[in-house]
């Protein structure tokens, strides 16, 4: 979960933070950390990079993205390689 | 005509600021990046998106906090829609857009692609100042200080337009030079006519001491 954490730190260049200061059920949208739809984009793009899983169904996207912990769970649900 | 005052005006180049002539903040060694970060923090502003913005809206955000510093809000003396934002420069979002087609190449970064137009830094100043008035922006080749004046004459000659942010944000590799000033219809204490001569003197003298000079 940690290197996940710093993964999205990286990709999404939340500078100001640091793997322990995000919550593994802190909600990632809105009134949690407030990202936004492009940054949304780029946590697509880092679990097709990094860990080869794509989201197939739009439509889950927004239980997928919910927390850490959420999107670490569809990776292990859903990696193929 | 109706006569305006450029109030205040402000300097980033060199990776120095300057705010009314005087030199504020410099940072000689590092990268520009380095540069950027730490006048963001010179600011101690809490805004969490600057770590997202290219360097175009970097620069552009720190004028704007530079420029209007140690003031009340403009949205505090005007309507958000009566205040403009009319900006040029001469690479556009060049800049960006090879840092985007480079990484294209490997990982194309959607948060890179929405910076791939010029005005967005336009609309990051708006987003931060809560500004919701006539937003414009130009390319030339160098600063032209008599489009500049012509075209905030034009913009504030409206009813609707009450101040104008204007100046040149511009930025390409390492090489960065910005000149942003305050346009408004009553003078300052420090105003100064709203005329291209004048536009062009702060442009060029943009050092607090001679020292500064590169």
């Amino acid at each position: 979960m940690t290197d996940l954490k710093k993964q999205i730190i990286e990709v999404l260049n939340l500078k100001h933070l640091k793997p322990e200061d995000i919550g593994d059920d802190q909600p990632l949208f809105v009134e949690g950390l407030g990202l936004d739809s492009i940054d949304a984009l780029e946590l697509i793009v880092l679990l097709q990079q990094q860990y080869n899983v794509k989201i197939i169904n739009p439509q889950e996207g927004p239980r997928i993205f919910r927390s850490v912990k959420s999107i670490a769970e569809y990776v292990q649900a859903h990696q193929t390689v | 005509m109706v006569p305006i005052f450029i109030n205040l005006y402000c300097r980033i180049q060199n990776r120095a600021l300057s705010r009314q002539g005087r030199i504020v903040y410099k940072k000689k060694e590092g990268s520009l990046d380095d540069f950027l970060d730490a006048a963001f923090e010179f600011f101690a502003v809490n805004y969490p998106k600057f770590h997202k913005m290219d360097h175009l809206s970097k620069l552009g955000f720190l004028a704007s906090e530079l420029l209007m510093r140690d003031m009340p809000p403009l949205v505090e003396r005007y309507a958000a829609e009566h205040v403009a934002v009319v900006l040029a420069n001469a690479h556009a979002s060049q800049d960006t857009d090879l840092r985007y087609l480079e990484s294209a190449k490997t990982k194309p970064s959607p948060a890179l692609f929405v910076y791939t137009l010029p005005n967005i830094v336009a609309g990051e100043i708006c987003i931060r100042h809560g500004l919701k008035g006539e937003i414009a922006f130009f390319v030339s080749p160098d600063f032209d200080a008599h489009q500049m004046s012509d075209y905030v004459n034009l913009v504030m000659a409206s009813e609707k337009t009450k101040a104008c942010v204007a100046g040149w944000v511009e930025v390409m590799g390492d090489h960065h030079d910005v000149f942003l000033y305050l346009a408004e219809k009553q003078r300052g204490s420090n105003g100064l006519e709203h005329t291209a001569g004048q536009l062009q003197k702060l442009y060029q003298s943009n050092y607090g001491t001679i020292d500064d000079r590169p």
